[in-house]
């Protein structure tokens, strides 16, 4: 047949009318959808049961108690606990993250042990068989004090059975990672004789003068400090916010005091000046329930007065002593200080006592809407270990941090010095190292040192449930379970003014072979052996928590928490039974200095500071997706991290928003996105902290850059602590 | 639903409680937030005054719920699919994921970016789609998404309540996930018209005046528009309120 033009064209206008006609294509586009949008990657989340359980959130020391929605056995959403005393409901965001963290692509499902520089699984018993021969072979040659445990807490069962395995195999050497907490139980030991937690009752109190505390920002238990905060402005109290930059914290402050970071003691001295010259404390307590508060006048002498204050920290004079009025003259006055959220810097001893010296000219100490002192928990109270002569003798051995040293004999732990002891001779005097809950790899300042020190180390076992920085740099990976799959006690909820019990409730299974770490360490001290192994006598964690928390573990386990109603703060225990302004040990510390942020000054003509946001993990975990997914676009783009500056700063430096640049420290440099911002101070700036991981996984690995690479260790000259508020910094044109 | 601005500190939990509530997916690289998918998200204002004056305010944005003239909301008007509805008994602005077939028309017509495109299949790291929410359908690529004030809690607290022999929802029976995550207390949630809840003394809706607000610190976002929303912002702070009624600046 032949094919002219008109049989072609009605050939093809007859099939396409045909075509349309029929219900085919229709059908087929129909299909065509329905079938994309059923593949198979897209989940259809199963239906079941939908139960809740109470539980209570490790993730920082905040303490809120939690409720956990499960759907059968699936973990699908981390609630606050309404009636919680702490969060009544409230939670944070890392807190509602919880699930993102139980199905983390990033959690350790296995024993590891390093061989050739790369994991292969171990079982748990041979794993545990092998660092028990290793310490056994150092208990032989008499050199127990070579092991060292890093933890975040001090506190609490679990850190008190490493602590009791420490002791017993003979090492002094427990560590906790340094945070603000250190400064104020240091300042409450100094001036009230007690070892306690400082709680805020900030709810009560009707003005707050914040030194740079992130109340906002992840300082202290967050949801309560959420609540207390807008409870006390709703009251019509009022907030004030002493910082370099206006941080969240500032900008929802009723008054926002920009000063020089760095002289916030000096502020605060400068305040006290003004008070005892005006007359304008509390008489009824300076008169009859403190002790040597003439000395007051010394240390905040004429080189305190407002105008020599305003020359060190930028604010005007009169803005000081109107501060120092304001201060004395509110009904319930309350001063707090550490910077940010608080959770890797101790801090300047002398300006943590300063501010707390405020408090108590003020009459705010253990009252209503001041200062409290919380006990320690009590509730642990194991009969003594037998200790034998190798425990005994490592004991009295000197500690490798130089804390309770002749240096530092106040201070209890010192991470921050540990790097410096690592790297300081051929050979490290840490030959094991013990990790739990803690990632020092990231979280020390100047970390490439850190991380040149901990790779000296023979042998460092971590604990950790995730690949964290630590871990990956680890010998041997003993996985714990996840905070929703175990039973723990959380004793404290920090900065909460009355004692209060959590406990960890296990919400699932444990998914994959993971084992407690409580567990993990007594089976640990039953192979090394001995004395070791005799001291700990329980069959299980389990069984140690249960006895532990004796008379209270019934409501626990039916409350998720235990508060103590009648709380009374407990009196001063100094010798003159009063609060002690001045006493011989307070005169052993160096008079306050303003700390210098290292570097030379024409060099590096800026100053880096740290920032914190609630966006990111403030605990020791990293942040689970939904964080990282929730920053803003001044703290990440892309994978590059910002840094804030001022925009007068930035024409001076030839740069514009959103343009690249080089941040360079004395300890190294980074390529960065600038973004200008009329929220902080000219000469300063400012990059978040949590970000620039290099563990974890595609979505938190990479990205923005770790602030702690690029800062340097300050130490406070008495104390020793970590002190370091920020570094010169120099920011060039990429 | 009012958000008080006062209280509001910008952490970003009620976005995070919104995601982990709705099952919002999320993408390796999600800084770019024109493609980020977020149902509830927080802006930043400012006063634009320079350092030391400059004034910083957080402002929560969820789906506003416009009701329009007689329930034409901006949306609701340009969708053929009938996607997304406004529902007279509830106030509440729907979205059908089933049935959006992904014009855009109401990404085009919302005035308040609250409607966010699935330019991607959802995908979660091996594992992680155990945490997904049985209540709340898992949106595939091509479609349109925004908030729908956890629809699926009225859902199951009217039954709860209907199922009991009542008509009418207590207030603390139906809460969304941001407000019943926010820390500060900042968001309150309720029936706008009844004078017994929390939501309708600080709101003070005119009802005559398409629900403009009695309460001198209340505003509405772009109410110049007429979009007659269901979302009331408290600020103490004059500038804060003007900002908005003007355009939301980048967070």
């Amino acid at each position: 047949m032949k094919i002219d033009r008109r049989s072609f064209l009605s050939f093809v206008i007859g099939g396409a009318a045909g075509t349309a006609l029929t219900p085919l294509p229709w059908k087929l586009t129909d299909d065509l959808s329905i079938w994309s949008q059923n593949w198979a990657w897209t989940p259809i989340p199963p239906r079941g049961e939908t139960t809740y359980v109470a539980s209570t959130c490790t993730l920082c020391p905040g303490g809120c108690g939690i409720s956990v929605r499960k759907v059968d056995e699936r973990v699908v959403k981390v609630e606050g606990l309404k009636g919680h005393p702490v969060n009544d409901g409230g939670i944070c965001p890392l807190g509602l993250s919880g699930a993102q963290l139980l199905y983390s692509p990033t959690r350790v499902r296995t024993p590891l042990k390093k061989v050739n520089g790369g994991w292969q699984e171990i079982s748990w018993d041979k794993a545990i068989q092998e660092i028990a021969a290793r310490l056994r072979e150092l208990r032989e040659k008499d050199q127990p004090q070579t092991v060292a445990w890093v933890s975040d807490t001090d506190r609490g069962t679990v850190a008190e059975l490493c602590k009791r395995f420490l002791t017993v195999y003979g090492s002094p050497n427990f560590i906790r990672t340094p945070s603000i907490q250190d400064s104020y139980e240091l300042a409450l030991y100094l001036t009230q004789g007690q070892r306690a937690m400082a709680g805020f009752d900030l709810a009560n109190a009707t003005y707050v003068l914040s030194f740079g505390s992130g109340i906002i920002e992840g300082w202290g238990s967050p949801p309560y400090l959420f609540r207390a905060k807008s409870a006390m402005q709703q009251k019509g109290g009022t907030i004030s916010q002493v910082e370099g930059r206006l941080s969240k914290t500032a900008a929802k402050a009723d008054q926002f005091i920009p000063i020089k970071p760095g002289t916030e003691g000096a502020l605060a001295l400068g305040l006290i000046h003004v008070i005892l010259k005006e007359g304008l404390y509390r008489k009824d307590f300076v008169q009859n329930r403190s002790a040597g508060w003439e000395a007051l006048k010394k240390i905040s002498g004429d080189e305190f007065a407002p105008e020599a204050v305003s020359k060190l920290t930028g604010a005007e004079a009169k803005i000081i002593a109107d501060l120092a009025r304001a201060f004395a003259g509110a009904k319930k006055p309350l001063a707090i200080c550490g910077r940010g959220n608080g959770r890797q810097i101790a801090g300047n001893e002398q300006e943590f006592l300063a501010v707390h010296f405020l408090n108590a000219l003020a009459g705010s100490i253990n009252t209503a809407g001041g200062v409290v002192a919380v006990p320690e928990p009590d509730y642990i109270d194991w009969p003594e270990p037998e200790m034998d002569a190798v425990a005994s003798k490592g004991m009295q051995q000197a500690r490798v941090d130089g804390a309770g040293g002749k240096d530092f004999p106040m201070s209890r732990y010192l991470l921050n010095r540990l790097p410096e002891a690592l790297n300081a001779g051929p050979s490290s005097p840490v030959q094991v190292l013990f990790v739990n809950s803690a990632n020092p790899a990231y979280s020390l300042m100047d970390t490439p040192k850190v991380e040149k020190g901990l790779k000296k180390i023979p042998l460092v076992v971590s604990f950790s449930a995730f690949m964290d920085e630590t871990a990956a740099m680890a010998h041997y990976i003993l996985p714990n379970h996840v905070y929703l799959e175990r039973f723990e006690d959380v004793p404290a909820a920090q900065s909460f003014p009355r004692p209060i019990i959590g406990l960890v409730k296990p919400v699932t299974r444990p998914l994959f072979n993971t084992r407690h770490t409580g567990d993990a360490v007594m089976q640990l001290a039953k192979a090394v052996g001995g004395n070791v192994a005799a001291a700990f006598g329980w069959a299980s964690y389990e069984a140690c928590l249960q006895e532990s928390l004796g008379d209270k573990w019934d409501a626990l386990k039916e409350e998720g928490y235990w508060v103590e109603s009648k709380f009374v703060p407990a009196a001063f225990e100094t010798k003159s039974k009063k609060f002690e302004f001045s006493n011989a040990d307070i005169a052993q510390l160096p008079a306050y200095a303003a700390l210098k942020a290292p570097g030379d000054d024409k060099a590096f003509p800026l100053t880096l500071i740290p920032y914190d946001t609630l966006r990111l993990s403030s605990g020791t975990g990293g942040s689970p997706p939904f964080l990282v997914k929730s920053l803003e676009e001044t703290i990440l783009q892309k994978n590059d991290g910002c840094v804030e500056i001022n925009p007068a700063d930035a024409q001076k430096l030839g740069l514009a928003d959103g343009v690249d640049a080089v941040l360079s420290t004395p300890k190294g440099s980074a390529r960065v996105k600038v973004i200008l911002s009329e929220g902080i101070m000219p000469g300063l700036v400012a990059m978040v902290r949590g970000l620039g991981h290099t563990a974890y996984d595609r979505f938190l690995a990479g990205k923005g850059i770790n602030i702690n690479s690029l800062m340097g260790s300050v130490e406070d000259p008495g104390t020793g602590f970590e002190a370091a508020w920020g570094i010169r910094a120099q920011l060039t044109k990429a | 639903m009012v958000i008080d601005l006062d209280k509001c500190t910008g952490c970003g939990a009620c976005m995070v409680a919104c995601m982990a509530e709705n099952n919002v997916p999320f993408r390796e690289d999600d800084t770019d937030k024109l493609l980020s998918i977020s149902w509830m998200r927080v802006y930043r204002l400012k006063n634009g005054k320079p350092f030391p004056q400059a004034e910083e305010c957080f402002l929560p944005r969820p789906c506003q719920h416009c009701e329009g003239h007689h329930g034409h909301s901006p949306c609701v008007s340009v969708c053929p699919a009938t996607a997304t509805d406004y529902d007279m008994r509830t106030g509440i602005v729907s979205q059908i994921p089933t049935r959006c077939f992904g014009c855009r028309y109401c990404m085009a017509a919302c005035p308040y970016h609250v409607r966010q495109f699935n330019w991607w299949d959802p995908l979660w790291p091996d594992g992680m789609e155990r945490s997904l929410n049985p209540d709340v359908s898992v949106r595939m690529r091509g479609i349109v998404e925004k908030c729908n004030f956890c629809y699926h809690r009225y859902q199951r607290a009217f039954d709860k309540i209907y199922a009991e022999g009542g008509r009418d929802l207590p207030e603390k029976e139906y809460q969304t996930a941001c407000t019943q995550a926010c820390p500060a207390g900042a968001i309150t949630f309720g029936d706008l018209n009844n004078p017994a809840h929390t939501v309708y003394k600080l709101a003070q809706p005119d009802v005559a005046h398409e629900g403009q607000s009695r309460n001198p610190k209340a505003f509405r976002l772009l109410e110049r528009l007429g979009t007659n929303t269901k979302v009331y912002y408290l600020s103490s702070k004059e500038w804060v309120r003007k900002a908005g009624d003007t355009a939301v600046q980048k967070a």
